[in-house]
């Protein structure tokens, strides 16, 4: 052996002694020893990410001062905004929406890529929605709905026909005789918000019933459900959580999505 | 009862210091040879990055450059890409092949020859004799004290040494960026960080492996004198020295009883030339790097003590027993070419004629599909079936070229590109495209209601001269 390599090794035993000192290195009961230079790899993750986001300042200031609608026509724009608001998504939305948007129809959240909206699908609807949200008691402006509960009304053979009628609108198998005997009550109990053909109301939040899309499920156990106990979704406002610029992020990612109007 | 009278010898150091190598100057067939491919070697190094090639006004005119930012590999008329990495595979496997056939049929001529820790060395060697002269100018002068002649000598081979290596980290970072460039900033201190400390520990690399390591690093850094002896039986050409012919040496040949001696003279001319330091003599050993130095020495003796050449030669082990037997060596080409050789060099063309081949197969298009799976399939109000898909083209192409996007092998299956109206798409010169797509089938339809159907999507140049297909599933509403 030639005896540099020896001394190559304590080099090594040298070289461990001085990083001890200097970084941190001995685990200890709650933490490792700080070392002397009090580097941390924390402190460089938040430097690392202050970085970047200081880098993507100018590019939400550009988004603040870009009508949403007209965010599409810039190209690189619109990959930023699509890219952040992925993010904002993972992080605030994807609880209730699921993390591809597809909603969850047993709990009642919508499905944020067929193309149905309650509220509207443009981007300046989806921003107003994300901001004040849907049904809450904090913020003045949230968008607001409300159906009977009907199960205090109407007793259950008419219900049974009401649930036959909302079938029929929608093209699904049902009891003709119960749904003829529904049209009547269906007309004066349902077609001031959702519209004598089930078409909706989108300034009422009144879902079309006469399409493929539930927010419920389309089923007889769900539309009976529905009628007889009457449903509240909520939806949080994210304008006191979010920044504006976030809000357009966000919001022009779910217009991306294969819905957008 | 007495103790044994002598104690017993100290055990051996386990640890030795280097014992300086001072190889002499030589002239003969394979130096001249090792001149050669030095040259070669070298010049191909250092020149390299400064060959300029035309490839239009989008892309670098370097010949070879390896931009890591934009990750791409330009060699030529050739461009890869990352997901054509699998060339550059194919090139490191031959040259293992290149390498495993070279060591079988001749030994270590790689190590002896084209190893950048020979070429180097062997340069270093050579600025070394030409300042401080040949090698017993070298011994005494290292013998000597240190006074003005020696300082001057020592400042002034370093110096030359620390020039050399800072060219060689110099010339490394240009197949990394635009040579030109990168020199002006480079001088002006004006060149990425990266660049400088590249070039410093390339440097100093070059400048403590090539000017004290040397052999060193042969011996003990290097895996491959380790595991090259699997490559090598003893159909293998290796320096061999002819102990059958040159024993007993002995170097007073009008002292008694000289008759009975060896051709060798025992002057020592092989081991002082072998830039090792070791003694061929000894037999077939690890540190021998196969450079041939030893045999140019000892035929220039021979000749001139008028004694057949080849004492030390290239010689395969087989033929020993023939030689000591007194038949006749067998030729070259018969221990070249034998199944182990030629197994190696039928895998190296096999790779090298399928990698020629992958390159005139290969299109400047290229496409790949992801669908969407959460969720698999989107119910739409009037009932239809939509799937999303991922459309990812890369035009490797050096100008801007529109694409039509379609589907075939399900009718009925209307395709639209998210954000976009019509089939067109546009990618620029040399860069990748992310496309979402959505296919759709009518409600109630065979498609919708169906489970996994295949799909295939194309993208055809509007001129239809290049067009790729990708494989991929529409998901109808059944599971």
């Amino acid at each position: 052996m030639p005896a540099w390599w020896l001394w190559t090794f304590y080099a090594t035993i040298a070289f461990a002694l001085v990083y001890v000192v200097l970084y941190p290195a001995w685990p200890m009961v709650t933490r490792a020893t700080g070392g002397v230079l009090g580097w941390s790899t924390r402190a460089d993750v938040a430097a690392e990410i202050a970085r970047f986001e200081a880098a993507n300042e100018p590019m939400f200031a550009r988004l603040l001062a870009t009508d949403p609608a007209a965010v599409a026509a810039d190209e690189d724009l619109h990959r930023f905004a699509v890219a952040a608001g992925a993010a904002i998504f993972r992080a605030q939305c994807s609880q209730c929406h699921g993390a591809g948007a597809a909603g969850v129809q047993a709990s009642g959240f919508p499905n944020l890529l067929d193309d149905e909206w309650l509220w509207g699908g443009t981007t300046d609807a989806i921003v107003t929605t994300v901001t004040h949200g849907i049904r809450n008691e904090t913020d003045p402006d949230a968008r607001y709905s409300q159906m009977p509960a009907f199960g205090e009304e109407l007793d259950a053979e008419e219900i049974e026909d009401l649930v036959a009628q909302v079938r029929a609108l929608s093209h699904q198998s049902h009891d003709a005789a119960r749904a003829a005997a529904g049209a009547a009550l269906f007309e004066t109990n349902c077609a001031a918000c959702h519209g004598a053909a089930g078409e909706g109301s989108r300034d009422l939040g009144a879902p079309v019933l006469a399409n493929a899309i539930w927010l419920y499920g389309g089923s007889e156990a769900a539309i009976r459900q529905t009628i007889t106990f009457s449903r509240w979704g909520v939806m949080p406002a994210f304008g006191a959580r979010l920044r504006e610029a976030e809000i357009r992020a966000v919001a022009l990612y779910v217009h991306q999505l294969g819905g957008g109007e | 009862m007495t103790k044994p009278a002598t104690a017993a010898p100290p055990p051996p150091r386990l640890y030795a210091a280097r014992e300086p190598v001072f190889p002499r100057r030589v002239a003969g067939s394979f130096r001249t040879l090792k001149w050669w491919i030095m040259a070669a070697t070298l010049g191909i190094y250092y020149l390299t990055p400064w060959i300029r090639w035309d490839r239009g006004p989008a892309l670098p005119d370097q010949a070879v450059l390896v931009d890591l930012a934009g990750r791409r590999f330009y060699f030529f008329m050739i461009e890869i890409w990352p997901h054509e990495f699998y060339f550059v595979a194919g090139l490191l496997i031959m040259a293992g092949l290149g390498l495993f056939l070279f060591t079988s049929a001749l030994g270590r001529v790689w190590c002896g020859y084209a190893c950048p820790q020979t070429v180097w060395t062997d340069l270093f060697i050579t600025v070394e004799r030409w300042i401080e002269g040949d090698r017993n100018a070298r011994v005494r002068l290292w013998k000597q004290d240190w006074d003005g002649r020696k300082l001057r000598l020592r400042l002034l081979k370093w110096s030359l040494w620390l020039v050399i290596a800072v060219a060689t980290g110099g010339a490394w970072v240009f197949y990394f960026a635009d040579a030109p460039t990168l020199l002006a900033d480079l001088v002006t201190l004006r060149a990425h960080p990266v660049a400088y400390s590249t070039v410093a520990i390339l440097a100093a690399t070059t400048f403590v492996f090539g000017g004290f390591a040397r052999e060193q690093i042969c011996i003990y850094a290097c895996p491959w004198p380790r595991i090259q002896a699997a490559m090598m039986d003893e159909e293998t050409m290796t320096i061999a020295y002819r102990d059958w012919r040159g024993e007993p040496r002995g170097r007073h040949r009008k002292a008694e009883g000289a008759e009975r001696l060896g051709d060798c003279i025992d002057c020592l001319a092989c081991v002082v030339v072998c830039p090792m330091g070791i003694d061929i003599r000894n037999g077939q050993q690890m540190a021998c790097i196969t450079c041939g130095l030893c045999i140019d020495a000892c035929n220039d003796v021979m000749d001139r003590v008028g004694k057949p050449r080849d004492l030390i030669g290239f010689l395969a082990l087989s033929d020993e027993r023939r030689e000591r037997a007194g038949e006749a060596r067998r030729r070259v080409w018969r221990h070249v070419f034998r199944p182990r050789t030629i197994v190696y060099s039928l895998l190296w063309a096999g790779i090298g004629i399928g990698l020629v081949v992958a390159l005139f197969l290969r299109t400047d298009l290229d496409v790949t599909i992801a669908p969407v799976r959460n969720p698999t399939f989107v119910t739409l109000a009037d009932g239809s079936i939509r799937n999303a898909y991922d459309l990812r083209i890369r035009n490797m192409h050096d100008t801007e070229r529109t694409f039509r996007i379609g589907v075939r092998g399900a009718p009925g299956l209307a395709l639209a590109l998210e954000g976009r109206d019509g089939l067109d798409l546009a990618v620029p010169a040399d860069a990748i495209r992310i496309q979402r797509l959505y296919l759709t089938a009518a409600a109630a339809s065979a498609l919708a209601t169906g489970g996994r159907s295949p799909v295939e999507i194309w993208a055809s140049d509007i001129d239809g001269r290049t067009r790729a297909e990708v494989e991929t599933h529409f998901q109808g509403s059944a599971p």
